[in-house]
């Protein structure tokens, strides 16, 4: 039985057609949810959700990023499948007027913070190169489970960031920038590695619409909040706290999402309708020509639920031997049972005896250097280099 | 004549401009060379012709297939359709004919096809990815009246000719009639194009040729070198039912021996858990016609999520996890049945989701009557839920439950829960999926080291492409010629390897900076020293030409 199968790359798909396919005769056993199977090609859904701003004034992002969290747990994404990269310096910040919470809403309604929420990177972790880490896969291997994302080929993964953005940039806690070409790039590796089904990408910052410019990877619907050269504004102060509590396009969108439940059959088009410029006074755009289904045939709990498919089971094995009994072994008599006890907190007796360490010579630094050469310079300007054999 | 101060003597001139000239000399020679050796990245030499030549992909499977005819009266006859099968076809197929030996034929001759089976095995092993074709006269009673193909727990399938191969037939018709039928049966028991084309799904996005095809690779588990295997026991009435299950000793009895025999394929870990008080999210429908709750497939999608927010996993590494709950229903809501889209009660009572698991209900009302004492001390019967879970099993690591040609009979797979050509199946198509993922990721991280001249390629990155390239080419090489193992282990090695490739965490340095940025880092450096250096130059060479006209001047 010799058979001959060429790849891609050399422009073979068409081949396949000429082939002989086997089809099968016979009737197909394959029964019922063949539909639901076809419709979008995804067996899981992941969400990666990030907030890029740090500081008591940017409260409102952390609120917008809590906020899309709970909305995705609510549709059924577990936390398993969840990567939310958050500064997480609101709840616990000395000027939160009421710890351990963060409001979306004015008169303190819903306190998005909750007691179950799992931040996968917090405070100084969430950075470029660890959200880019993530997003191509190229972790450390002592990364934990709950650090990675660990999406096949058949997941929807939806990408949420909010933050400060400009013309083509989006700014990490105020020290480094992530570009839209950098985000492409991360993009396009995630596909050639089939890292992902569908990607949603949905951006709430300024000027936003520039960061999904830049995509080429197929199979990518993005939303921004505003386009090139337009502010994305925050919604409402509250005067207890003191600051806004969320951004426009996000508290438009999650109303949006209060509605749909688990079950639901709204689809992509009434998204894209979500905030529009009289509501939210920037112009939210999207962009969904490298996506390859229609818009309207995108279910929204596609990318922000996880509805599971599900076959039912018609064979079972007819298993007949009885369960083997573990047999117990008398020769070895109990286990050695290793004794675990923790490690000394305070190492009292190491501390007390221990030598002062051996410090590394570094070199002297900059000032140091600088101070020297100061004063060597006004010394030899007063007295003059010819001295100088007088003094060696 | 006095000279002020503040003149400029020849020698002077003479040794500004030699100084200037020989710090031009030292930036250009020196400096030039050595600023470019010190800001140049390390890459280190990737194989990219033979990465180029792998990504064309050409496979070639082949498969030994052995035809053996049974004696029958009429030798002669026999030995003569042996001979014009040889001579007919020019080696389409790796196929060898023969007639069958005393043994075979004493084999041939048991009373039921599955001993024959056994007995054939115990005659001679065939090597993995080979198939055996024993070809008996219809005289013979090993197959009931209307089979015509048997298909055996191990490589072998009994074929019968109907037709005398005697008066009337000719050898024309005898030979059509053999040939489609053999060829039926390596569609069933050896690799299809389906099969193929589905493995290679992840380069090629066909166009749904086969709805069921394309439902079973989304259904399986992509291949990994190793898998999570975790059983739950969900008991959310602790208070009435107090279960007790032997998950050691039924994993030990029914679900090792499968792991065992899949482990060329890859390592497997399992373990298992209690959960109390775990509800399903869906409340079931109370049926007064059947006097017992109903789940209906619709409602079955909703009942993974709440669930699996209570799962623990004991998984450290990143490897998929595959759940099997078992399910006990609450005394109120006891007996629970799950019903398929006709309203007709599944047998199994148990569903599973693509690459994610399955669930089985198991109803204890039976075991007590009404006048009980609560909790209910309930031993569940292991035999039942693992035969249950293990066809679960085999479906979501891919061992597609076809449906066979009319007239075939398919022998039910023994007690490892698998059978050998089954097993033959599984490996063909995990060894082209391999080689095809592997091939992609080493092809598109030469593309991305290609383009972003800023990485930095160390050594071990090059070692692990250059022994990931080796591994392939030696797993193409081993599928050419029939040797199945050794492909699936090539294959697995190099997939290992690519993988650490393409994941290594050092490749992510230095991936953009932008002209702007890059003239913004090096003018504040380079400017001021070349400046001065730039002016003198064009000091001199102004003099120069001065001094040059000067002369012609005088000349004149």
């Amino acid at each position: 039985h010799h058979q001959c199968v060429n790849g891609w790359m050399t422009g073979c798909v068409k081949r396949f057609g000429v082939l002989k396919r086997y089809t099968n005769t016979g009737h197909l056993p394959f029964k019922n949810s063949a539909g639901q199977f076809f419709s979008s090609g995804h067996t899981n859904n992941w969400a990666v959700l990030v907030c890029t701003s740090r500081f008591w004034f940017n409260y409102r992002h952390v609120a917008n990023t809590l906020s899309v969290y709970r909305s995705v747990k609510r549709l059924g994404i577990p936390d398993s499948h969840i990567v939310l990269m958050l500064a997480d310096d609101m709840a616990c910040n000395h000027r939160n007027p009421k710890p351990a919470t963060v409001f979306s809403h004015k008169n303190m309604e819903l306190n998005v913070y909750g007691d179950d929420v799992e931040v996968d990177y917090r405070g100084y972790e969430v950075t470029v190169e660890n959200f880019l880490r993530v997003l191509t896969g190229r972790l450390p291997p002592s990364t934990p489970r709950s650090k990675r994302l660990l999406s096949d080929d058949r997941s929807n993964i939806l990408i949420y960031l909010t933050g400060h953005g400009g013309n083509g940039f989006l700014k990490f806690q105020d020290s480094e920038e992530i570009s839209n070409v950098e985000l492409a790039d991360a993009f396009e590796q995630m596909w050639q590695k089939r890292r992902y089904n569908e990607l949603l990408f949905i951006i709430d910052t300024c000027q936003g619409a520039s960061m999904y410019e830049r995509f080429y990877s197929p199979n990518i619907m993005a939303l921004a909040s505003s386009q090139v050269g337009e502010d994305s504004l925050s919604h409402q102060p509250d005067l207890a706290i003191g600051v806004h509590l969320m951004d426009r396009y996000t508290f438009y969108m999650l109303e949006f999402l209060e509605d749909i439940h688990p079950a639901s059959k709204t689809n992509m088009n009434d998204l894209f309708k979500v905030c529009p410029k009289s509501q939210c006074v920037s112009t939210p755009g999207h962009r969904t020509d490298l996506f390859l289904r229609d818009p309207g045939s995108v279910l929204i709990t596609d990318f922000f639920g996880s509805v599971r498919k599900v076959e039912l089971t018609m064979d079972a094995i007819n298993l007949t031997d009885p369960i083997k009994q573990m047999e117990e072994n008398p020769v070895n008599g109990e286990e050695q049972k290793e004794v675990y006890s923790y490690a000394d907190q305070l190492p009292v007796s190491e501390i007390i005896h221990q030598k002062p360490k051996q410090k590394d010579w570094h070199p002297p630094d900059g000032f140091i250097l600088g101070l020297w050469t100061l004063i060597l310079l006004v010394f030899f300007k007063t007295y003059g280099i010819k001295h100088l054999k007088h003094i060696f | 004549k006095s000279i002020s101060p503040t003149a400029v003597t020849p020698l002077d001139r003479r040794r500004g401009q030699l100084a200037a000239l020989s710090i031009a000399a030292v930036v250009i020679i020196v400096g030039v060379p050595l600023w470019w050796r010190t800001t140049e990245t390390y890459r280190a030499w990737l194989p990219v012709s033979q990465i180029k030549d792998l990504a064309k992909l050409q496979l070639h499977l082949s498969a030994d297939v052995e035809v053996v005819f049974a004696r029958v009266d009429g030798d002669l006859l026999v030995q003569f359709i042996i001979l014009r099968l040889q001579n007919m076809k020019p080696a389409r197929y790796e196929t060898k004919y023969r007639t069958a030996t005393i043994m075979e034929e004493d084999a041939l001759k048991k009373p039921t096809a599955a001993e024959a089976d056994l007995s054939l095995h115990m005659l001679s092993e065939s090597p993995c990815g080979s198939l055996v074709v024993y070809v008996i006269p219809e005289s013979s009673s090993l197959l009931p009246e209307d089979v015509n193909v048997y298909i055996g727990q191990r490589r072998t399938a009994l074929v019968r000719i109907s037709a005398q191969m005697r008066v009337g037939k000719t050898l024309e018709q005898l030979l059509a009639q053999l040939e489609p039928r053999i060829k039926q049966v390596l569609q069933v028991m050896s690799f299809s194009h389906t099969d193929i084309t589905v493995a290679l799904s992840d380069r090629v996005r066909f166009r749904p040729g086969n709805k069921e095809s394309i439902a079973d690779s989304m259904r399986a588990f992509k291949s990994s070198p190793g898998y999570e295997i975790t059983f739950s026991l969900l008991n959310p009435d602790p208070k009435s039912h107090q279960l007790h299950w032997d998950i050691e000793g039924a994993v030990q009895t029914y679900i090792q021996p499968l792991l065992t025999k899949l482990s060329p394929l890859a390592n497997f870990s399992i373990d298992s858990q209690t959960l109390y008080y775990t509800m399903l999210g869906v409340t079931p429908r109370f049926d007064s016609s059947l006097e017992a709750y109903t789940l209906n497939a619709d409602s079955l999608a909703h009942v993974i999520n709440p669930v699996e927010a209570r799962l623990g996993s004991n998984a450290a590494s990143s490897n998929p996890v595959l759940n099997f709950l078992l399910y006990v229903p609450d005394i109120r809501h006891s007996p629970l049945y799950i019903h398929d889209h006709r309203k007709q009660e599944v047998p199994s009572n148990a569903f599973h989701s693509p690459r994610w698991g399955g669930i089985m209900v198991y109803n204890v009302n039976g075991f007590y009557g009404s006048e009980t004492e609560f909790p209910v001390h309930v031993n569940i019967n292991m035999a039942k839920v693992m035969g249950v879970f293990l066809a679960q099993l085999r479906l979501l690591l891919g061992v597609q439950s076809l449906s066979p040609p009319p007239g075939f009979l398919v022998a039910p797979c023994g007690s490892t829960g698998l059978a050998d050509w089954e097993l033959d199946r599984l490996m063909w198509s995990r060894s082209v999926e391999n080689i095809a993922t592997a091939t992609t990721t080493i092809t598109s991280l030469a593309q991305l080291l290609d383009q972003i001249g800023n990485i930095v390629i160390n050594d071990n990155i090059a070692q692990q492409v250059s022994s990931a390239v080796t591994s392939l080419q030696l797993a193409m090489a081993e599928l050419e010629v029939g040797n199945l193992g050794f492909a699936l282990q090539y294959s697995k090695e190099a997939i290992l390897a690519s993988e650490k490739a393409f994941f290594d965490p050092s490749l992510l340095h230095l991936l953009y900076f932008p002209d702007d940025q890059k003239f913004a880092i090096y003018i504040p450096l380079f400017l001021p020293m070349c400046v001065p250096i730039l002016l003198s130059m064009l000091k001199i060479v102004s003099e120069v030409r001065q001094r040059r006209r000067e002369k012609q001047a005088k000349k004149e």
